[in-house]
């Protein structure tokens, strides 16, 4: 299996990273050289393996569902780029 | 001064609790030589004078009960702390200041120690050599132009430099027992779960763990007890019955079954490393401990599952850096330009690689091929060693397949790169706990580390042969102070 420079457009797209023609073709080889060193696994059957999905052989922990009001908006608020105040500031939306 | 930086933390705790040291003492002087060690590039963010002043407020009204009383500790920029900068190496978090604490972090503070800084790490724990960090290189104490190991680098470089009594780091993939390895240091991962991961800057969930790093298995052993709680924070935080690991204590390992695992011994590792393993096997022969050769047959699978998993799960976690709720912005023409240039202009070249990589096999289409074929053969990984402890107490194997390269040596090879983890990847996979102590030198007289694999919540297990085991290593760290001038 090869990555081209389609494929690299693709993921950047569903990635939300732009990417130019440059930087394109340098991760189109690096994944390249990466997806052949994964592609080891394929050496391994794994028909009748379930996968795994936790380390920890627990079940979760039921906590009750409360409403915590920790009056932290301006908290919440303290580390955004751009904000009014009351609300994260994003560039225009809708027309 | 040098004299308090060269102590370990069991003798600095000791020295205040009899009042001959204060912690005003101890903290200037490791403050001191941090500032003679700018060059090592070990902190990211400095807090030196509130350090002094904490120092100073502690020693008015000294509470000699602590487990940590009035000790500072530079801390590796991963975890949150209140109030202080925390940058995940990145440029992305470059001005974000947390308004809550992490808990390990806390539980560390409740213990009455005291912040020094942020140690300088990968970006996002993304990387073995410290390079990928937006921050700069960090210089391993060893030897000029040698990188310190990652992702934990600058925590490493802190404790083998002595900047800090102690530290503590996360591993992800080896990024606490490979630096450990690399600077002649004692790392600690625990078993998932056992720390809590609430407020450490997410990387890959189901494999990230915070432990200690430190010049000893004592200092190691005393740390682990304070930042091991239960968690009601951390949904994947466990509550099993913790051990006092520094209270119980022993070099008494006799009748111990230690496992040697054939498939470690990979082709192309060094005569030195293979010789190491050989000389470790001996020490715990020595220590009264009973030799048994297992296999592990899928090793040589945990790398490649591990290259799916973890991107695949950073990929999900830093979604979260859009430029909107924190972090950097760039300037775009709309909301998904802006998204999109944000991403690229704020995270650096390994962590786009990883997005991409783990975008790419959770993509539809690819998810059964590649990510659910990990999972599959991570259940493989965890079996192997399921099965192994059904004969052995303990698994000892080397804990990287090289001593520390250079700075540059490896950059451009992500693959090459990717190998330093092979032998510590297994460990995050299984979720098992592992610590790395210093077992000797190569030719150029840099550190090599001998790994001891524990089963899931026997943290004491394997601090007890680690403890017996360097007793009879006596290995001894040649710093030059070579960054002092």
């Amino acid at each position: 299996m090869s990555i081209d420079l389609k494929t690299i457009k693709h993921i950047s797209k569903l990635s939300r990273i732009s990417v130019d023609e440059q930087k394109a073709e340098k991760l189109a080889g690096d994944l390249n050289s990466i997806f052949k060193f994964i592609e080891k696994l394929n050496e391994l059957n794994t028909d009748n393996v379930d996968p795994l999905t936790s380390v920890a052989e627990t079940t979760l922990k039921f906590r009750s569902d409360e409403v915590k009001n920790q009056n932290i908006r301006e908290q919440i608020i303290k580390n955004s780029p751009e904000d009014n105040e009351d609300f994260f500031v994003v560039p225009k939306v809708v027309e | 001064m040098s004299d308090i930086t060269s102590q370990s933390l069991t003798s600095l705790v000791k020295n205040i609790k009899e009042k001959k040291l204060s912690s005003e003492e101890v903290t200037k002087a490791f403050v001191d030589r941090s500032e003679k060690s700018k060059e090592l590039n070990s902190y990211i963010t400095e807090d030196f004078s509130n350090a002094i002043d904490k120092s100073k407020k502690f020693d008015e009204k000294p509470n000699l009960d602590l487990k940590l009383p009035g000790i500072p500790m530079a801390v590796k920029d991963l975890f949150c702390t209140k109030d202080i900068r925390t940058t995940a190496g990145s440029k992305i978090l470059e001005n974000f200041v947390p308004t809550y604490e992490s808990t390990v972090t806390q539980n560390i503070w409740n213990e009455g120690a005291i912040l020094l800084g942020k140690l300088n790490c990968d970006e996002f724990a993304m990387g073995s050599s410290n390079e990928t960090s937006f921050y700069g290189n960090v210089q391993n104490p060893i030897n000029k132009g040698l990188v310190p190991g990652g992702s934990s680098g600058g925590s490493a470089a802190a404790v083998s430099g002595q900047l800090t009594p102690i530290t503590i780091g996360t591993d992800t993939g080896g990024s606490i027992r490979q630096p450990a390895s690399f600077t002649g240091t004692v790392g600690l991962k625990p078993t998932y779960g056992s720390c809590s991961r609430y407020g450490i800057v997410a990387f890959a969930s189901s494999l990230d763990q915070a432990g200690p790093m430190s010049q000893n298995v004592e200092d190691c052993a005393l740390l682990q007890e304070v930042i091991s709680t239960y968690d009601n924070k951390d949904s994947t935080s466990i509550d099993f019955k913790r051990g006092q690991y520094s209270k119980d204590l022993t070099k008494n390992i006799k009748g111990k079954k230690i496992g040697i695992p054939k498939e470690y011994r990979v082709e192309g590792m060094p005569k030195e490393i293979e010789e190491l393993w050989k000389k470790g096997i001996e020490y715990a022969k020595d220590c009264g401990a009973e030799i048994i050769d297992i296999s592990l047959p899928n090793t040589s699978y945990a790398l490649p599952a591990y290259y799916i998993v973890a991107p695949a799960e950073a990929s999900s976690n830093l979604a979260r850096y859009d430029g909107v709720k924190y972090g950097f912005r760039a300037k775009g023409e709309n909301l998904i330009d802006m998204y999109e240039k944000t991403r690229s202009e704020g995270f650096g070249a390994e962590v786009q690689r990883r997005i991409m990589i783990g975008t790419y096999v959770l993509s539809s289409g690819y998810y059964d091929a590649y990510y659910l074929k990990a999972q599959k053969v991570r259940k493989l990984i965890k079996n192997d060693f399921d099965e192994a402890y059904k004969k052995v107490d303990a698994i000892l194997t080397p804990s990287t397949p090289s001593s520390a390269f250079k700075i540059g040596e490896k950059k451009n090879d992500p693959v090459s790169m990717y190998l330093n983890d092979i032998f510590t990847v297994p460990v995050n996979l299984a979720g098992l706990p592992a610590i790395s102590i210093p077992a000797g030198l190569d030719a150029a007289g840099y550190p090599l580390g001998l790994q001891i694999i524990g089963k899931a919540f026997q943290e004491q297990e394997i601090l007890n042969l680690a403890y017996a085991m360097e007793d009879k290593i006596t290995f001894k760290n040649k710093i030059t102070d070579w960054w002092i001038k």
